[in-house]
């Protein structure tokens, strides 16, 4: 939209002097969440998080395993619903912290003006997230509809606008042409997404007999289906080879650059983190850590303490150079 | 994978030989007493136990061998690797095209060929009997097909909605005050001759309705939950129509339903009845073909809208479902809605046929509506294979018509004595055959699924990927 255009990345440099520094999650936000809580009884999965994600951001999210990042992406999305905490997400230039308390004292879930839409994800029920709201999301363990073939997991992705094409089914069932247009407008859109996954010559297979790679290639193509703002990826290169891995990164950048859709990740892998993210926020067991650049992050002692469990300095050098950090 | 396939492992016979054994031994427990021993009444009204040594040995031993081949059976297929067919061959689907309108156009000259063949009095059995009940099951069978085979909801009460349908068209058609006011409004005839036509429509929407109702409680259940509460819907139902007696007539059931009208021409022997108008002699055999076609093109409607459901965004939705809920939500799709009109819509083609079941029986009673009939319906979608028009028909045909068929086998008295009723061996058969299909084919007969849309090529998806749902 509004994006000034993206740098061009080289796939493997690092660049960091090319990279936008992280004050776009300041200038042009896109997610604010603040004082985030979640509660599994008595465990505290999540504690008191805030963070930004800035529009057209690849933003991080990392921790050391059970840090409470998927739980993050729960609440995020709707499936949870946070102990406390908000979560504000704009459509388009509303100022989010002249509107958001405004709107926390309505029992709305959202708030119009001529500049674009807020919305308070934690008040809107998980659909909803996705529909209205815009957010999509993958899953750490795959879920696609296995029995169905790779276009008809994206023509569901596509339930929404078709549903109101087909008049709510009865135009469909009578067969009327606005239908018909509209569905072969999702085939077409279905195809660029397969196309850009090199899924395409996959496209009548069914999607469980599909290798896992192009499994997770797949479920980001189906959340992209649904033309989101925001894409929240957990683990998208969890089990994928060097080469699926960085072509991932380069489909990441391409989601970003070229649809204007802001990117939160949840990665372990460290060499894509650092690759492709603009923005990293650390968790561990639930709270903030760290929250920068990636080199900021990178050098933050407190991450390479908790990242990888190690207090005395020199055994941190040691890994970090296992590691290759 | 890489290995040479390695010299078959010899067959354990010792190991086939003890299993069949103990197989054996648990069936002689069982038996003894069931089969092994049979009352019966002396001249001078004593009880005595006739022992039958001979049918006991019988069966014990056809447990015994049958077990062992099982086994036997297993063992020289257990190192074989299984290789899933990715895609299955297109030729699944061409028989499923092809056969079903095969089956169609048989169904179309189905009368006249029996009419035929075996003359007006002995065709009423053949088209009434067996047609019009086969086909009444294919419907419903179908009906049933959106919600478990398409949704993935398992529906233990299905039978309820087929209830509401037959007593909503009894009720309106014998109502007093309903006669009353058509008399006032359109003249004396016109409500008895015209009754089904226009309450077919109105049991379809009022099963709907209650499709939505029993929909709303069970949203949130899961796999046997729903099970259990389905099924207890369909007793409610049927305890409702047992108890309140001003409503339904309790266990008397409603009788004088009126029977459907050629379109307003009765069939009856008077002047102005379907023989006489069309200058044919009367008998009451076009009356039963006229209900057959009825049923046909109910049951070919109920098809041809479940297909087109299919390939529109609603249908793909229950589809998906079926597949992921989660997944589904994270679409954006509205999961409580999907699941309401897969329900409503299953329940309206259950209350079309029930609609026609008081109308070609002319009376009703609780006692059509009971869980048995659930279940075989039920059985009817499993065995046919979940998703599948075609399977219906054949687990139809094998089910329901088998059950006829056995009516038919009286020969059989000529070796087991005229006491000897083949019909009451139904149960017996049913069980062996659902026994059967689930080691031959636990996925039904049917079991290939045919994508709703498709870029280059209509490739089936085998079953062992599309999933049964959870709820
Ligand atoms: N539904 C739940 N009920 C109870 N506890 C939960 C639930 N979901 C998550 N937790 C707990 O919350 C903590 C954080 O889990 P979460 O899955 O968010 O971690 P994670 O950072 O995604 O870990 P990983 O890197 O292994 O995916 C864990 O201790 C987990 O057991
Ligand atoms: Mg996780």
């Amino acid at each position: 939209m509004d994006d000034p255009p993206a740098p061009a990345c080289s796939p493997r440099a690092p660049a960091p002097a090319e990279r936008r520094i992280l004050m776009r999650a300041l200038s042009d936000p896109i997610l604010k969440v603040q004082n985030l809580t979640m509660r599994f009884g008595g465990l505290v999965a999540v504690n008191d998080l805030t963070f930004t994600a800035g529009r057209g951001d690849i933003t991080a999210l990392i921790g050391p395993n059970g840090a409470g990042k998927t739980t993050v992406f729960n609440c995020i999305t709707g499936f949870y619903k946070p102990t406390t905490g908000r979560m504000a997400l704009r459509h388009g230039a509303i100022d989010i912290d002249a509107h958001v308390e405004r709107l926390t004292d309505t029992p709305n879930d959202h708030i119009s003006t001529a500049d674009g839409r807020l919305y308070l994800l934690e008040r809107m029920p998980d659909f909803q997230v996705s529909a209205r709201a815009k957010v999509a999301r993958t899953f750490q363990n795959i879920r696609l509809f296995s029995g169905m073939t790779v276009l008809e997991n994206l023509m569901v992705a596509q339930h929404n606008p078709l549903m109101v094409a087909s008049n709510w089914t009865i135009g469909g069932l009578l067969g009327f042409a606005g239908f018909r247009n509209r569905e072969k407008a999702a085939i077409e859109s279905a195809k660029y997404w397969l196309e850009k996954t090199r899924l395409i010559d996959r496209a009548d297979d069914p999607a469980g007999d599909l290798p896992y790679g192009d499994q997770r290639r797949l479920e980001i193509a189906r959340a992209m289906c649904t033309e989101p703002v925001l894409l929240c990826l957990d683990e998208p290169a969890a089990g994928l080879n060097p080469r699926e891995s960085l072509e991932l990164n380069a489909l990441l950048r391409s989601i970003r650059d070229d649809h204007g859709t802001s990117l939160l990740l949840i990665e372990h892998d460290m060499s894509v983190v650092m690759e492709i993210s603009d923005h990293v926020v650390v968790l561990d067991y639930g709270t903030k850590i760290s929250d920068g650049t990636p080199d900021q992050v990178k050098s933050d002692p407190r991450v390479i303490a908790a990242y990888l469990g190690a207090e005395d300095e020199a055994e941190v050098e040691k890994i970090e150079a296992e590691v290759g950090l | 994978m890489m290995m040479e396939a390695p010299a078959r492992e010899p067959v354990n016979f010792a190991g086939l030989l003890k299993d069949a054994v103990f197989a054996a031994a648990i069936a002689f427990g069982l038996f003894s007493l069931m089969l092994g021993l049979k009352t019966d009444q002396t001249l001078n009204n004593q009880m005595v136990l006739v022992p039958r040594p001979g049918l006991l040995a019988t069966v014990v031993g056809l447990v015994f061998i049958g077990r062992f081949l099982i086994g036997y059976w297993q063992a020289i297929n257990a190192g074989k690797i299984k290789k899933r067919k990715a895609a299955a061959t297109p030729l699944a689907l061409k028989i499923e095209k092809y056969g079903t309108a095969a089956f169609v156009g048989f169904l179309f000259v189905y009368p006249m060929m029996v009419l035929g063949t075996a003359g007006p009095s002995g065709a009423i059995k053949w088209i009434d009997n067996l047609g019009i009940q086969i086909l009444i099951y294919i419907m419903l069978g179908w009906g049933l097909n959106i919600v478990v085979g398409l949704a993935g909801l398992l529906d233990l009460g299905y039978v309820a909605f087929y209830a509401v349908g037959a007593y909503s068209y009894a009720l309106l058609a014998t109502s007093e005050p309903v006669k009353e006011f058509m008399a006032g409004a359109v003249g004396p005839t016109f409500w008895p001759l015209w009754a089904f036509w226009i309450c077919l429509p109105v049991a379809g929407i009022l099963a709907a309705f209650w499709g939505v109702l029993l929909g709303f409680p069970v949203l949130r259940l899961r796999g046997d939950y729903l099970a259990i509460v389905t099924l207890a819907f369909g007793e409610i139902i049927r305890l409702v129509l047992i108890n309140w007696v001003e409503f339904s007539g309790g266990y008397a059931g409603i009788s004088s339903i009126p029977r459907p009208s050629f379109f307003g021409v009765p069939f009856n022997a008077t002047e102005s009845g379907f023989a006489a108008t069309f200058g044919l002699e009367f008998t009451p055999i076009y009356r039963t073909i006229f209900l057959f076609y009825v049923i046909l093109i109910l049951a070919l409607i109920t098809a041809l809208v479940s297909t087109r459901l299919r390939r529109l965004p609603v249908g793909r939705a229950w589809e998906a479902l079926r597949e992921d809920e989660i997944a589904c939500r994270s679409l954006g799709i509205n999961t409580v809605n999907t699941k309401l009109t897969a329900f409503a819509i299953g329940a309206m083609f259950g209350g079309f046929a029930g609609a026609f079941f008081a109308a070609r029986q002319g009376f009703i009673s609780p006692e059509s509506f009971v869980f048995l009939e659930s279940a075989q319906i039920l059985a009817i979608v499993v065995l046919g294979g979940m998703g599948s028009l075609l399977g219906v028909v054949i687990a139809s045909i094998l089910l329901v018509g088998g059950v006829e068929l056995l009516r038919e086998l009286d020969f059989l008295k000529a070796y087991f004595g005229d006491n000897f009723d083949p019909a009451q061996y139904r149960m017996l058969i049913f069980g062996a055959c659902m026994v059967l299909m689930m080691l031959w084919k636990p996925r039904g007969l049917i079991s290939v699924r045919e994508p709703s849309v498709f870029l280059k090529e209509k490739k089936a998806v085998s079953s062992d990927l599309v999933k049964e749902g959870h709820g």
